[in-house]
């Protein structure tokens, strides 16, 4: 269907336009911020040598167009940097060398990856799960007590902080209650089990809140669709209100669910940062709130722009999975 | 935490004011909904809280920033003495551990930041999404696809990470609640500008607006008195949604310890390192958790309550389940898919092949004695 | 629970048997002690204005009330069930096997997700126990049956793929598929255009042929109801007013109000009524030349008005008259300078000017909710710079008066009025610019047919004392007729035929023309049968 191919072509540009967007925006941002950069990432008690130092390794004396030039040829097809005794080549795709202790960025981040990813994917699972479920729920028994019990239930659950949930289920399940221990990071590839175990609070504590949002999503978009003309049509033929139910109002759900967990990958992201630094477990959030600690630039540019591509990529196959749920959309 | 939800549900809004004079029929219906009135009223409480702070705190003869090392037992880590964390008549809810501040005076100062950062931040999404939204949809095509190119960027961006690093570069010298409030703002304002843009859209294929051209009016005037009272629904209502949402994540910074930094008292940052002390002083904990949780709460439920105020056929629908008139909505990535006033849906009218600016398609019945259209069914 | 109560003779040729119906939602009546009976086969129009009930009677019919809170007394028996008393299995055995609803609008009447074929299997698994494949041939079938060309791979189709017709052909043909014995269709053609309405009337009258259905017609339009049913049984405020065959109630109707509607209806073969100043002589007040104007861009670009050349002279009204699509809304607005025409060009000028206003469609949306009417209208003078807080309040009570209102009206909302005086507010409006040429798009479709008649006359009135011209943009052939000197038809963006109204109305030359024409839905039974053969014989030439 070339409309619907024309569509994923457009999406695909827009993608890739906003992509260099955000690089442009984040380096602009970060590299050109008001004060010495040099002094800023040096920190207060470099000596003037050291400072100087500093900025010859960003080469702050070039245009600001030059610099963007090199990160973004970094970014593409790699880079070398000489660390005074040797020169190292950082591949494709360089983000740039850490401050401490030279570490190249894109190592750095790909360390930190998969605990990330274990974390946002495992609570995505779970999230859409109890959130569509209960939202099902809550659309099928409306009027009654189950519904309410339930409104109330994902009300409390949207208004608390993420971390407050991860601090009073870690204090309860682990300190009082003592049912698991504290959570430790363990590989996938080592022990599959321990990982679930491990992971399991903090997909929780994760999870539990993006899933009230989805229930009330969900619920809201059921008995929007319920109310709607065709739901009328197929009562007035004797369908049965299970069908109607979970044909015919949960399918006129699904586009704004979409819509919605494109949305809340960012909002995941961002709840990751604060899941993993609440637990510990190393991965980029964690990572990224030490190198803002420590200003150690090129780390919290590179993660920016990790976490800033994955997020638009969301975005962008959300669209797409949208456009498949509402074909509608394609011909606007 | 959860924008899309709000973006959604407040695009839902009816364009057509319902019968009665705007405020007064508002505040009637916000009035009939006891949640909200319940809510409305906590939220009160806190708003006096904050503002009173420094009085309360005068009264209790105490301030947040001083340290009182003689209540605390360092030989035990910093534990408070006395009972129940160190509650007494000169302290009404105890002591910080390890510096010995007193709590209830943090609580009271923190309660002003948390509020102060939050509507700062709003009213700052507010003004540039409405600026941007109407902008766009009153704009040339070429001004549209720029601004919804910027605004798409915009949403892209994830708010706590953006928020972490730009915090991270400016200098402690600028005053920390405010830079968080303009932080914030400046990178959230992405959904508001898009429900503004949807809106205005709409609004302005309407047949009154088109009449007040024929009157002579000319694009600022006819914006200024007749579309902006039609967003102001939209906007109010994602707007207050939007407050709670601020709080969290102002919490969030702070607790990461980026946002809200000491001295100054916020309640995400009394969190930071409460969970060591929750079995010796547990309010350490409890106390500003429970604040976020009941003002979050609080200003959910007043939000939802105004929602349903603005807009009580929604409200009617997502109750029972009966009603029938599609409003303008703003999909995921606010396309306008447009509806005239009696509901019928343009855009995906694929009669013809004819542009949706063609409203040539008969509309539905007559009206009775009460303007209604339909028969009652 | 009870069931059919095998009274074989009795309950096997009524259909429907409703006694006493009341429905009443809240504090609102809207069915109050409504009776009939409806043999087997044959055809009953209930015909109201809106807020009669109606589309309440047909819903109540097949127990759609049920669980909405409504109050529902008195008995209703469709085709030997009582519908009040029935168990929920007896109900849904009940809807689409042995009667059926058609509703009005096809598009919002589907699920926009799911193919139309897939629709009416799942309507017909309901009914009966049939694999899906079967099933889905069975919906191919019934496609088929209501002329649906290609049926099979439309089966496929979602419905905002299909036009407006066929949608509402797909409609009927769920309707069919479980073969019930009434057909409950309600308003099925009001939001259609008028050729298709035709075709879809027709179609109901083939099919009432071909396998005896039973039908209750629900419709505001007496033609519609004359065209397709035996017997009509009009309603108003929830009662019955009068009942009776087609030829009785319409030929020589008892009651007054039953004279009344008729009275107001508009006939598209009955000429106006000569108006003095209507002569070509007259200057000129407006003129277009070789308008255009494009949608979309490049390749995707479409002309919605193509070539149109106008001139309307001073104190006539020039009727534009066509279907949806036709471009005649926007022709209008280029008129007004509401929109730019891509080419061609308008005299004395393309821009807004207060010579030439607009009176709008819908009276929802043509007046601000959030402004009084007084201020409404008085717009158009603040524009022009008025200041006189005193002059402007009297010139606009001068005008509600005017319009048929009152001057204490001023301070009244919109929301207050009903849609004829909402209307009307427009027209004061309009009048208020003190302009030549007034364009108006559609004034009176979204109004009750007496409601209607009161608007166009008072839009005479006003012609007659301001020596207006005026631009009657409708798709109503009978009230374009009433209205106009001169009219121009438009199909597909241009003018296909144009002329004094008689010459267009009588002898029309385009076939276009024709066929519209032979659309119309008759008054008189006999009329009726004769349009319906003209509109066979245009089909196959």
């Amino acid at each position: 269907m070339s409309g619907f191919g024309g569509f994923v072509l457009r999406r695909g540009i827009g993608t890739v336009i906003t992509l260099l967007a955000i690089s442009v925006i984040v380096y602009v941002v970060f590299f050109v911020t008001p004060g010495n950069v040099a002094q800023i990432t040096c920190g207060p008690r470099c000596s003037p040598e050291q400072v100087h130092q500093v900025a010859q390794q960003l080469r702050l004396d070039d245009p600001l167009y030059l610099r963007y030039w090199h990160f973004l040829q970094g970014i593409l097809v790699g880079q070398d940097y000489s660390t005074g005794t040797s020169v190292e080549h950082c591949s494709a795709p360089c983000l740039g060398l850490s401050y401490q202790g030279d570490q190249q960025v894109t190592q750095l981040i790909l360390a930190k990856l998969p605990v990330s990813l274990s974390l946002v994917f495992g609570a995505m699972v779970l999230w859409l799960i109890f959130g569509v479920g209960t939202g099902v729920l809550s659309a099928w028994r409306r009027g009654r007590f189950t519904e309410r019990l339930l409104t109330g239930i994902t009300l409390a659950g949207v208004a608390t902080p993420v971390f407050v949930i991860g601090l009073v289920l870690m204090i309860v399940v682990c300190g009082q209650l003592q049912l698991l221990p504290f959570p430790q990071y363990v590989s996938l590839t080592d022990d599959p089990e321990q990982w679930a175990w491990n992971l399991l609070l903090p997909w929780l504590s994760l999870a539990l809140i993006e899933a009230a949002a989805f229930a009330r999503l969900t619920r809201a978009s059921m008995l929007e669709t319920l109310a709607e003309d065709h739901i009328r049509t197929f009562r007035a033929y004797g369908v049965g209100e299970r069908s109607i139910i979970g044909r015919h109002a949960l399918r006129g759900a699904f586009a704004p669910i979409i819509a919605l967990n494109a949305n809340n990958v960012g909002s995941a992201v961002g709840g990751a940062v604060l899941t993993e630094t609440l637990f510990g477990l190393p991965g980029i959030g964690q990572e990224l709130v030490h190198a803002v600690n420590v200003v150690d630039l090129p780390v919290v540019v590179g993660m920016v722009l990790v976490i800033g591509f994955f997020v638009v990529i969301a975005n962008a196959v959300a669209d797409v999975l949208y456009a498949v749920a509402d074909r509608r959309v394609v011909l606007a | 935490m959860s924008e899309a939800l709000v973006a959604s549900q407040a695009a839902g809004t009816d364009i057509s004011v319902p019968a009665g004079s705007g405020a007064r029929q508002f505040w009637r219906r916000l009035r009939a909904q006891r949640a909200a009135l319940v809510a409305a009223v906590v939220v009160a409480l806190l708003v006096l809280v904050a503002l009173a702070a420094p009085l309360l705190t005068a009264i209790e003869g105490q301030d947040p920033f001083t340290y009182h090392p003689s209540l605390i037992d360092s030989a035990r880590g910093g534990v408070p003495t006395g009972s129940f964390g160190g509650i007494t008549g000169g302290h009404w809810l105890g002591v910080e551990p390890q510096t010995g501040r007193d709590l209830f005076a943090r609580l009271a100062y923190g309660a002003r930041v948390s509020l102060g950062v939050a509507l700062g931040a709003t009213v700052v999404q507010v003004t540039i999404g409405v600026v941007i939204g109407v902008a766009a949809a009153l704009g040339s095509r070429w001004v549209d696809q720029l601004l919804s190119r910027i605004t798409d960027i915009i949403v892209a961006m994830p708010l706590m990470i953006m928020s972490l690093a730009l915090l991270a570069i400016v200098p402690s010298s600028f005053p920390r609640p405010l830079l968080v409030a303009l932080v914030i703002g400046l990178i959230a304002w992405g959904n508001i500008a898009k429900i503004v843009r949807a809106q205005t859209l709409t609004l302005k294929e309407l047949d009154y607006v088109s009449a007040a051209r024929l009157s002579g009016w000319g694009t600022w005037r006819i914006a200024r008195r007749e579309l902006l009272p039609g967003l102001a629904a939209p906007v109010i209502t994602y707007a207050a949604l939007l407050v709670p949402i601020n709080i969290s994540t102002e919490a969030a910074l702070s607790f990461l310890g980026v946002g809200v930094k000491p001295p100054t008292p916020s309640w995400g940052q009394m969190l930071t390192a409460a969970d060591v002390w929750y079995q010796a002083a547990p309010q350490y904990l409890l106390l500003p958790a429970g604040a976020l949780f009941v003002t979050v709460l609080a200003l959910t439920v007043l939000g939802d309550g105004i929602r349903t105020a603005l807009d009580p056929r929604a409200a009617s629908r997502l109750r029972i389940g009966t009603g029938r008139k599609r409003e303008a909505k703003a999909d995921a990535s606010g396309k306008k898919v447009a509806v005239d006033a009696s509901g019928k849906n343009f855009a995906a009218d694929a009669d013809s092949g004819r542009s949706t600016l063609d409203p040539s398609i008969k509309t539905i019945k007559s009206a009775d004695a009460n303007g209604e259209k339909e028969d009652p069914a | 629970m009870s069931q059919v109560n095998s009274s074989v003779e009795g309950s096997m040729d009524v259909l429907v048997e409703v006694t006493d119906l009341t429905v009443g939602f809240g504090s609102l009546r809207a069915v109050d002690g409504l009776s009939f009976r409806l043999e087997k086969g044959a055809a009953l129009g209930l015909v109201g204005e809106s807020g009669s009930g109606k589309s309440t009677v047909a819903s109540a019919l097949l127990g759609l009330h049920r669980g909405t809170g409504a109050d529902v007394g008195g008995s209703v028996r469709v085709a030997g069930i009582d519908v009040q008393e029935a168990s929920d299995a007896d109900l849904h055995r009940l809807r689409g096997g042995k009667a059926a609803m058609v509703f009005q609008d096809p598009l919002s009447s589907l699920d926009p997700y799911y193919a139309i074929g897939d629709q009416i299997a799942e309507v017909y698994r309901v009914h009966a126990r049939v694999s899906r494949r079967a099933a889905r041939a069975r919906a191919v079938e019934v496609l088929d049956r209501v002329g649906i060309p290609d049926a099979l791979r439309r089966s496929r189709s979602r419905p905002h793929e299909f036009s407006g017709g066929m949608r509402q052909r797909a409609l009927i043909a769920m309707a069919l598929a479980c073969e019930p014995d009434l057909l409950i269709a309600d308003e099925p053609t009001t939001a259609l255009d008028v050729t298709v309405q035709a075709q879809i009337l027709d179609l109901l009258h083939t099919l009432r042929e071909e396998t005896g259905l039973g039908l209750l017609l629900v419709t505001h339009d007496v033609g519609v109801a004359a065209e397709s049913v035996d017997e009509i049984l009009v309603m108003r405020h929830g009662r019955a007013v009068e009942h009776g065959p087609v030829d009785t109630v319409l030929g020589a109707p008892t009651e007054p109000y039953t004279r009344d509607l008729l009275g107001a209806v508009p006939r598209v073969d009955v000429p106006r009524a000569p108006s003095e100043a209507s002569s070509a002589a007259q200057e000129v007040v407006l003129e277009a030349t070789g308008l255009r104007r494009e949608f979309g861009r490049g390749k995707r670009a479409l002309a919605a008005v193509d070539d149109v050349s106008l001139t309307i002279h001073r104190g006539e009204t020039l009727g534009i008259v066509g279907e949806s699509g036709s471009g005649k809304t926007t022709l209008g607005r280029m008129l007004v300078g509401l929109l730019k025409p891509t080419a061609g060009e308008i005299k004395p000028g393309g821009g807004v000017r207060p010579d030439v206003q607009m009176v709008f469609q819908d009276p929802v949306s043509s007046l601000n909710p959030r402004r009084s009417v007084g201020e409404s209208i008085a717009d158009p003078l603040r524009a022009r710079g008025e200041r006189d807080e005193e002059s402007i309040r009297g010139r606009v009570r001068e005008l509600l008066e005017r319009v048929g209102l009152e001057g204490a009206h001023y301070d009244r909302y919109p929301h207050e009025f009903s849609g004829g005086q909402r209307q009307r507010v427009g027209i004061a409006r309009a009048l208020a610019a003190d302009p030549r040429v007034i364009v108006c798009d559609e004034p009176v479709s979204a109004l009750d047919v007496t409601t209607q008649a009161q608007v166009v006359a008072l839009l005479g009135e006003l012609q007659r004392e301001l020596g207006l011209a005026l631009v009657f943009v409708a798709h109503d052939l009978a009230v374009v007729r009433q209205v106009s000197d001169r009219v121009a038809v438009m199909r597909r963006g241009r003018i296909v035929e144009q002329g004094p109204a008689d010459e267009v109305y009588d002898a029309p030359q385009d076939p276009y023309t024709k066929q519209l024409l032979a659309a119309v839905p008759a008054l008189d039974p006999q009329v009726a049968a004769r349009r319906r053969a003209a509109r066979r014989e245009l089909a196959t030439t």
